[in-house]
């Protein structure tokens, strides 16, 4: 088989017992891989509590992955999210991806839950559960200097195993699968962490084509000013869009109170930069390097870090950014959902946290301690318990990211219908709304945006399913990644292929969302982006989204994904993708 | 008619791509909308159920462009391959269906951005708006007039005419646009304040476009007033630059430019290395051309012309560098700043032209229209 290993490990942690499973190529072709096969064989289990010792917790790569196909080192984890209880999944790169490839699997099942605290360990074609009672509560990083030599590392910190709802999984030390939860699951199994290491190859079906495909991609790359320009990612991260969000007055300050941040200009990437002087490192098989981590490997924060815990908090302090990140990588956390909760703490408890209070809060969130332990479960829930739920800035439960969906309508759309709740990655609207590319749309404008949201969740789901990196779409389309994606496995197919795969994978996750009850009222967003405006002064007018533009932008959505009326999934629409509505 | 297609149709007629009534343009949301009533509207409607796309214009291109379109489309036998720095770039290849059905339509359109229908005209889609398939549509005009000339060209050398391609250069010739001229003045520098660097960049702006001396809206224009550079963004149109004008602080403090042009490292170079403040890029085709035309017959890098260029090469006196868009090591930032510093302008191979300034865009507007008319006549030069 080509681009594929063909295989999937099937652990199952109750009686300790793994198998293999060979995999059918018909479903390989009609879900690709990652995010794509994750929700295939999630979708049998998804009415299952998340941590039902039945309930999956999955972890797939992709054709691309293990191949010279530029940025496709990624894999998707996915399971049933504690935080939301929607489909509950996380893009993550690193090494894991790759080096399950190279032990002969395309990816793993693990179900069940083992009796005490353990490891899964794959090298090649063995797999073994290991006993990691030693290792409970250790942070994350300590758990990955202790496993060199074992190959790639995913890891859960302390916040895991104390049930924190938006618990990560840290690969590599560097790279979260942050949100949704995903951590969380992964302790409701008893496992502390996986690591893999294998040394085979994946088969490429023809090299030459490869190339040309390769070079094609790396072309576009190099002339994408925000990949590999003077100011894009390679040199300054994903904190280059720092100064971008300020500038168009949509960055999330005070909990959404406010969308222009004061002193964004101390705390921006370049601040980041000058201070620390970062180096650049990336996921494996990547030539863009957007991670940046200090000489004594310090991760720089990620731009919704970096946003997050400076303007949503009202916070000015550039080091207390990078010890939040270390604080929430190290216990296990997810930076979006960890900032956004203690903001919707601050508003309700009308009081501008210290930097101080920032770290402390952040670690009795981890160590579930204080007030740490109801603020674990995440803002929506806290707020909720306080009857304050209209100060939660969340999406079907999932804290939203940096980006004010007051400055961009399309953002606004995205975050109500996206799959896992508050998200920016399903639809991505960042490209054209803000980045400009493909090109630019209107960001005050609903006009259109419906089948472009929805084109944008199509094109999306198909680079987690590659398993590719999102950001090389700023660039490329996938009528290159069709290329690759022949090149590598030998299936005839086109961009406009690879489009009908990503609507037969999200199509598949509103069904899961579906049957576990969710419907059009939870494609919504919270009251204050109708209500309240954000910055004015004259030139750029942040004003409240009129209510009746959204809901009638969001009617078009369902009309073109092909969903009912109340946005739920259709029997014939499904058929007709190969799926069933059950 | 709703204010967008009015908006595209005017682009498509005012760049000289299409003719008065002949663009049909089509939009789907929840709902289709046309600029106008189409018996073929029924069958492009087909293609938005097969393609994930929200946007379209289809249209027979003005001549010159129609002409050459059709006879390359014609003698292609199913791809055009242009090898021009834009068709390398975004479009690949050009693919052609040789009737107009929208099974065939739909088979090329799902490989491709375009799709060339002889006769009938060129169709290009997009899937956030229809600024990209106006920008395909202008793409694929400039780079098959680009293909024919230059095929012309050597193959003329070559003894390979026949009649009816001389036939069709004759005609052609005569339906050229007239040379660029311009005897006027741009703002006279130095300037005073950020408003005026920015009146002036939108002036130049707009006078490229006017010129044709851009395609679509591929090039860029900057200058550089109190250590901070104003660079147009990247996809923006420059005869419409007010609020697309980033501004890049040369001590790198803000990344607000990450939205610049992808030439903004060829322009920082070349502010930071040459006495030029005012820059402006575009995409001449006659420079274009020529810069494609070279001799140098048994060269190791023959058909890499566009990453590597080992000899030192002159068209009218204006150097040709290799160079791809934007940053890397194969990046015209590498060769454009240097090969510039001595000379009013320079050609990038298969690509366009740089010029600069020192106070105003003045020289540089007139240096441009000067390569521009200079290789136009050295094309008909070398043809004779």
């Amino acid at each position: 088989m080509y681009g594929w290993c063909g295989k999937i490990a099937r652990i199952n942690l109750s009686d300790q017992t793994w198998s293999v499973q060979t995999a059918d190529p018909d479903i390989l072709k009609k879900f690709i891989g990652g995010r794509g096969l994750a929700g295939y064989y999630l979708s049998k289990r998804i009415t299952l509590n998340w941590d039902d010792p039945d309930m999956p917790l999955l972890i797939f790569t992709g054709p691309l992955v293990n191949t010279r196909s530029p940025t496709s080192g990624r894999m998707t984890i996915m399971s049933r999210s504690p935080l939301t209880g929607t489909v509950g999944d996380s893009s993550v790169g690193g090494s894991f991806g790759t080096e399950l490839k190279k032990a002969g699997f395309d990816g793993i099942i693990i179900t069940g839950k083992s009796n005490t605290l353990s490891g899964i360990e794959i090298l090649n074609a063995s797999i073994r559960v290991t006993d990691a009672c030693r290792l409970a509560g250790r942070q994350t990083g300590y758990v990955h200097s202790l496993l060199k030599g074992k190959g790639s590392t995913a890891v859960i910190g302390p916040a895991a195993e104390n049930g924190v709802a938006f618990s990560s999984i840290i690969v590599d030390r560097h790279f979260a699968a942050g949100r949704s939860g995903i951590g969380r699951v992964l302790a409701s199994k008893n496992i502390k962490y996986i690591t893999v290491k294998g040394n085979g190859k994946t088969k490429i079906f023809n090299t030459r084509d490869l190339k040309k495909a390769r070079e094609d991609v790396f072309r576009l790359a190099a002339a994408s000013p925000i990949l590999l320009g003077e100011f894009g990612i390679s040199r300054f991260g994903t904190g280059a869009l720092y100064d971008l969000m300020d500038a168009r007055c949509m960055m999330p300050t005070n909990n959404f109170r406010q969308t222009k941040f004061s002193r964004a200009s101390l705390m921006n990437a370049h601040a980041f930069k000058k201070r620390y002087a970062p180096k650049k490192i990336g996921c494996r098989g990547c030539h863009i390097l957007c991670k940046k981590i200090t000489k004594n490997r310090t991760s720089i924060p990620e731009f919704e870090t970096m946003s997050h815990f400076s303007a949503l908090l009202d916070n000015s302090d550039i080091n207390t950014v990078i010890r939040a990140n270390r604080i929430c990588n190290e216990m296990g956390m997810d930076t979006i959902s960890a900032a956004a909760t203690l903001a919707c703490f601050s508003e309700i408890f009308q009081k501008k946290l210290s930097p101080d209070e920032i770290v402390s809060l952040l670690l009795d969130i981890g160590e579930k301690r204080g007030k740490g332990t109801d603020l674990g479960r995440g803002a929506l829930t806290y707020a909720k318990r306080r009857g304050r739920s209209d100060l939660a800035m969340a999406v079907k439960g999932q804290e939203l990211p940096a980006y004010d969906p007051r400055g961009a309508y399309g953002m606004a759309l995205a975050y109500a219908t996206s799959t896992r709740g508050g998200c920016h990655l399903r639809a991505y609207p960042v490209s054209h709304e803000i980045l400009r590319k493909p090109v630019a749309t209107d960001r005050f404008s609903f006009k259109g945006k419906a089948r472009i949201i929805k084109i944008g969740e199509d094109l999306n789901a198909v680079a987690d399913s590659l398993t590719a990196c999102k950001f090389i779409f700023f660039a490329a389309s996938l009528e290159e990644y069709a290329r690759i994606y022949t090149a590598v496995t030998g299936i005839k197919t086109s961009g406009q292929d690879l489009f009908k795969t990503g609507e037969r994978i999200y199509y598949n996750e509103r069904i899961m969302n579906a049957a576990n009850g969710f419907t059009e009222k939870d494609d919504d967003l919270p009251d204050r982006f109708f209500d309240s405006p954000g910055y004015k002064n004259g030139s750029i007018d942040i004003d409240p989204i009129d209510r009746e533009s959204f809901l009638k932008a969001r009617s078009n959505y369902y009309v073109v994904r092909k969903l009912d009326k109340n946005g739920m999934p259709v029997p014939d629409t499904a058929r007709k993708l190969g799926l069933v509505v059950p | 008619m709703d204010q967008i297609f009015r908006i595209y149709e005017d682009k498509l007629l005012k760049s000289g791509l299409a003719d008065p009534g002949a663009p049909l343009i089509g939009l789907l949301d929840a709902r289709f909308s046309w600029n106008r009533d189409d018996i073929a509207c029924a069958e492009l409607e087909r293609l938005f159920d097969h393609l994930s796309i929200n946007s379209l214009v289809f249209s027979q291109p003005a001549e010159p462009y129609r002409s050459i379109v059709d006879y390359l489309a014609e003698t292609s036998g199913g791809i055009i391959f242009p090898s021009d720095c834009e068709t390398r770039t975004f479009l690949h290849d050009l693919p052609v269906s040789f009737n107009f059905s929208s099974e065939s339509i739909i088979l090329a359109l799902k490989e491709r951005k375009s799709v060339i229908i002889p006769g009938h005209g060129i169709i290009t889609h997009g899937t956030v708006g229809l600024e990209q398939a106006y920008v395909t549509f202008s793409s694929v005009c400039f780079a098959c007039f680009v293909k024919f000339f230059s095929d012309y060209l050597f193959d003329v050398k070559h003894g390979k005419i026949n009649n009816r391609r001389q036939n069709l250069f004759d005609l052609l010739v005569k339906r050229l646009d007239p040379a660029p001229c311009f005897k006027a003045s741009l703002m006279k520098g130095p300037f005073d304040s950020e408003m005026s660097v920015r009146k002036a960049i939108q002036e130049a702006g707009m006078l490229i476009v006017e010129h044709r001396l851009v395609d679509s809206y591929f090039g860029n224009i900057s200058f550089c007033y109190n250590d901070t550079l104003y660079i147009s963004q990247t996809g923006s149109s420059l005869d419409n630059l007010q609020g697309f004008i980033d501004p890049c602080p040369l001590d790198g403090s803000s990344c607000t430019a990450i939205t610049a042009s992808s030439e903004l490292p060829a322009h920082l170079e070349i502010v930071k290395n040459t006495n030029g403040k005012a820059i402006l890029h575009g995409h001449p085709k006659f420079s274009v051309i020529l810069s494609m035309d070279c001799n140098i017959e048994k060269c190791e890098c023959r058909g890499k012309c566009h990453i590597k260029c080992p000899h030192e090469r002159f068209v009218c006196d204006i150097p040709v560098v290799s160079g791809e868009v934007g940053s890397g090591p194969h990046g015209l930032c590498n060769t454009v700043p240097e090969a510039i510093k001595d000379w009013p302008g320079v050609i990038v191979y298969g690509h366009g032209v740089f010029t600069t300034g020192k106070t105003d865009f003045n020289r540089p507007f007139k240096n441009l229209i000067k390569i521009e008319n200079d290789c136009r006549a050295e094309y008909f030069n070398r043809i004779r």
